[in-house]
């Protein structure tokens, strides 16, 4: 990681007022720190193979040098690309058109509260193309030019896309207080899918994209070491609760097909979410499998290109029509469920096979029939119907050491609307339970400043800047009420928070939801654990 | 500097009227041919901007979601931000239309950092954007209305009725109608924080100060012809039914400054379409408001969807992988010798 200051410097060195220089005069600041590592060749060469229409230009290239090696015709390129997103998209042309520049997202974005760049301003940042825009296809900007925000392409241009693109999180918290709902994702969105075309993209994104379309998840585990890690995730819960759980993997004639973001069989805490999915699985003799084909649910693909988001998300369908499940069960995630709940359906809903039917949960009855279209349902839904209908028990005991807080992932509270069902389940396994203040929870949520693709380390600066109103209001809760624990619903969350918590809220751990049930569940009567799923001592436990 | 620009421009515009209608006696051109040429564009105009967003495809479903969505039978829906039917969605698009909701919701960030104390970082609620812009559009609203009276013989009992509301305080002679001021209140507000807060003009350009002032004028003028130079209303209704049935005759004993005013109107009516105004067109189709968040329900159809991409298939995958798949006793397809 590199070296950052500290958070009260940090805090000190934020000025809202922008600087003397118009920003198109501010030249681009490309030195380390300021922007992701670029795309190895290979992963490039590989997704340009796949994808000949998304990716483009693989080879060596470092943004700091003045030669970002692009090829001779890059500007027709881009213009073309451009032109032909405007007829594609209502959304980007509708944006280009009728901004007013009212200034009402300005300070909205969490780069911008915590950074002060007015680049970071929502409504600069969709300048940056809608100068373009009118410069290059309107009348009047070509007349007028700069005196109405109209400028031409140069590749310094297209180095301020790279800057500022991916110093977006597309969390769409600007888009809940435009009065036009203009939406910055879906502007970041096309200015990547531009860059990319010409070769200009990030490692931290098409590495795990490439990693999901070969392996199926995006550490690229390969399936052989997916199983191997189930196994020992079954012995440590074996460990702790005392019994041996049976997890099918890659099996045919069950009911339902179970896909979680791959974050959470690797990485720490997202494995003791992962082992939380299992132990409730178990307890309610769920008739499920899971795949290594169909490993990822995050999709990553969708920081690149609607094509490549299609492409990844079918691999749900395909393997549910393979193993002949009825319907899917999705894990904890954030823009997996944008994914899910906006675009699935849209671009893969014809692969749907025979199959598949309207959810029903086989314990309780219940049909979810805000899934009968997708057939996909939200883990946090169905454990909340489960606790609704009296189904799970619960030792509440076992997390009394927990004062928790809830974290709104952006995506599914602004791209979905899921705010009641983890909060009920949140409630259901914890006694203390404190939320955030209003502006900064539910639909005014702050991002985690590492989504969409940004959860990447040599931007650790940036990313504690974004991160300073979550961690502020982390901050808030845990000198009011004790807090020590922030759970969330995403597994970019859970990798992205720990840094941030530890940076602004030292001592707050980040959990998954499912880990806490995870530790409440009873499994069988008399039942008694010492040790929660982290394998740390229970309260009461500390001295054995 | 922007902001001088589009005075200056706004300026000349003012000057070229009074010069053409007043000195050059071309009443003829500034009361029937400008107009007329400024109404037609703006219709042209207007139509044919919707018509080219209209026919674009919305390929994803993507409303921003601002409540609790539809879910387990006993978890109550946001069902007016976070919309599941058609008509949920036209009660959100009616409170973001009618009460700027949007905009109501909007907060304000404060960062305060004393040396020695804890540094605070708070959103506090904002709501003088939302105000001075609901009584700017609400004016300007009701100063249309009021003005059909100009268009329209006999003058219908409902712009008769605003214009009593309109001028229900009574004060001044003739009778000021409240929405005169506040027009000027609320133009005035959304320029003057234009000026002032540093943000905002950094972000301003022509296009943002050049129709504020324009606006500003056009009211401006409009009040001095009522209050000041008190002109003769009958005279023109005369020229504005000449050209509103083509009938067209020289004006006489109209004061200049109506001129003044028409122009700058004809002007705003013809710059409408081509500039951000039509966002009074476009939150219509505004895809993060207009549409039900619903595709987990009903499938939504994308006109460019590319039926050959296809995910990775299992077959490449298993390939791939078949042999240390197998030696897991992972279950296969094709074990290795039915591949072989």
């Amino acid at each position: 990681m590199a070296k950052i200051i500290k958070p009260d410097e940090m805090i000190r060195s934020i000025n809202y007022t922008p600087p003397a220089t118009d920003w198109m005069e501010t030249p681009n600041d490309l030195s380390p720190g300021r922007f992701a590592y670029p795309a190895k060749e290979d992963k490039v060469a590989y997704l340009q193979h796949e994808m000949p229409h998304v990716f483009g230009n693989p080879r060596v290239w470092n943004p700091s040098e003045a030669d970002w090696k692009l090829p001779a015709n890059w500007k027709e390129i881009v213009m073309n690309g451009f032109r032909e997103r405007l007829d594609k998209y209502r959304s980007l042309k509708l944006f280009m058109d009728i901004c007013v520049r009212c200034g009402a997202c300005a300070d909205k974005c969490h780069f911008f509260i915590g950074g002060g760049d007015p680049r970071n301003m929502p409504v600069l940042r969709a300048e940056l193309m809608r100068s373009i825009y009118r410069g290059e296809f309107t009348l009047a900007g070509k007349i007028l030019g700069k005196l109405t925000g109209a400028r031409v392409m140069e590749e310094d241009v297209l180095k301020e896309w790279f800057l500022y693109f991916y110093q977006c999180t597309e969390c769409r918290r600007c888009s809940l207080f435009c009065p036009y709902g203009i939406d910055t994702a879906e502007v970041t969105m096309m200015a990547r899918e531009l860059l990319h075309l010409v070769g200009i993209n990030i490692n931290w994104i098409l590495e795990p994209v490439s990693n999901c379309n070969r392996t199926g998840n995006h550490l690229g585990i390969q399936p052989h070491a997916f199983k191997d890690i189930v196994e020992f995730m079954v012995d440590d819960i074996e460990t702790i609760t005392g019994k041996h759980i049976n997890v099918p993997l890659n099996e045919k004639g069950h009911e339902i097909l179970f896909i979680t973001p791959s974050g959470d069989v690797f990485a720490d805490p997202g494995i003791y979410t992962f082992m939380g999915y299992l132990i409730l699985f178990d307890a309610i003799g769920l008739d499920y499998t899971l795949s290594t084909y169909a490993s990822e649910g995050g999709n990553f693909g969708m920081f690149t290109h609607a094509d490549m988001m299609k492409s990844l998300n079918g691999k749900m369908y395909a393997e549910a029509n393979r193993l002949g499940a009825k319907w899917i069960l999705g894990g904890e995630c954030g823009h997996m469920w944008r994914v899910i709940n906006q675009y699935m359906d849209t671009m893969n809903g014809s692969m749907q096979g025979p199959q598949m039917q309207t959810p029903v949960n086989p314990i309780t009855g219940t049909v979810f029939s805000n899934a009968k279209q997708t057939k996909m349902v939200h883990i946090a839904e169905f454990t909340a119907d489960l606790i609704k209908h009296g189904k799970l028990k619960f030792d509440k005991s076992r997390n009394s050491d927990i004062i928790a807080t809830f974290h709104d992932s952006c995506n599914p509270a602004r791209g979905m609307g899921m705010f009641e069902e983890p909060r009920y389940v949140l409630n259901s396994v914890v006694d203390q339970f404190y939320d955030m203040p209003e502006n900064t929870i539910r639909e005014q949520t702050f991002c985690c400043a590492g989504g969409s693709g940004l959860n990447t380390d040599e931007i650790m600066d940036i990313r504690m800047r974004g991160g300073l109103p979550r961690g502020n209001a982390l901050r808030y809760v845990q000198e009011k009420n004790g807090v020590n624990t922030m759970a969330c619903v995403c597994a970019i969350d859970r990798a992205t928070l720990i840094p941030l918590a530890d940076y602004w809220a030292p001592g707050v751990k980040i959990t998954g939801l499912h880990e806490l049930v995870g530790n409440a569940l009873i499994l069988e009567d008399g039942e008694e654990r010492t040790m929660n799923l982290r394998q740390e001592p229970l309260p009461g436990f500390e001295e054995e | 500097m922007k902001a001088i620009y589009s005075l200056i421009l706004v300026l000349a515009l003012v000057v070229l009227a009074t010069l053409g209608a007043g000195a050059a006696k071309m009443q003829t051109i500034f009361a029937y041919c400008v107009p007329g040429t400024a109404f037609v564009i703006f219709v042209v105009g207007f139509v044919a901007k919707v018509i080219g967003w209209a026919k674009r495809p919305v390929p994803f479903r993507i409303p921003t979601t601002g409540g609790q969505q539809q879910t387990l039978d006993w978890i109550p829906q946001n069902k007016w931000d976070n919309p599941s039917t058609g008509p949920q969605t036209a009660m959100r698009m009616f409170l973001e239309i009618v009460t700027f909701r949007s905009l109501f919701r909007n907060t304000k960030v404060l960062l305060k950092h004393d040396d020695g104390k804890n540094p605070i970082v708070a959103y506090v609620s904002a709501k003088w954007l939302w105000l001075f812009a609901i009584l700017f559009h609400y004016s300007f609203l009701i100063i249309v209305i009021r003005h059909m009276r100009l268009f329209l013989q006999p003058v219908p009992k409902f712009i008769v009725g605003v214009e009593f509301v309109d001028s229900v305080l009574q004060i001044y002679t003739p009778i000021v109608y409240q929405t005169d001021l506040l027009i000027l209140a609320g133009a005035g507000f959304l320029l003057a924080r234009r000026l002032y807060d540093a943000k905002l003009r950094y972000i301003s350009l022509v296009n943002d100060y050049f129709p504020l002032f324009l606006i500003l004028s056009i009211a401006l003028s409009g009040m001095y012809m009522r209050y000041i130079a008190k002109v003769d209303v009958m005279a023109i209704k005369d020229v504005v039914m000449g050209l509103t049935t083509f009938t067209f005759k020289v004006p006489k004993g109209v004061d200049t400054s109506f001129y003044v005013h028409v122009f700058l109107v004809s002007t705003l009516l013809a710059y409408f379409p081509f500039s951000k105004l039509m966002h009074l067109a476009g939150v219509f189709l505004s895809p993060t408001r207009n549409l039900p968040n619903d595709t987990r329900m009903h499938h939504h159809e994308n006109p460019w969807n590319d039926p050959s991409i296809k995910p990775h298939s299992y077959e490449a995958y298993e390939d791939d992988f078949r042999e240390p798949m197998f030696e897991a006793g992972l279950p296969l397809d094709k074990n290795p010798e039915e591949a072989a």
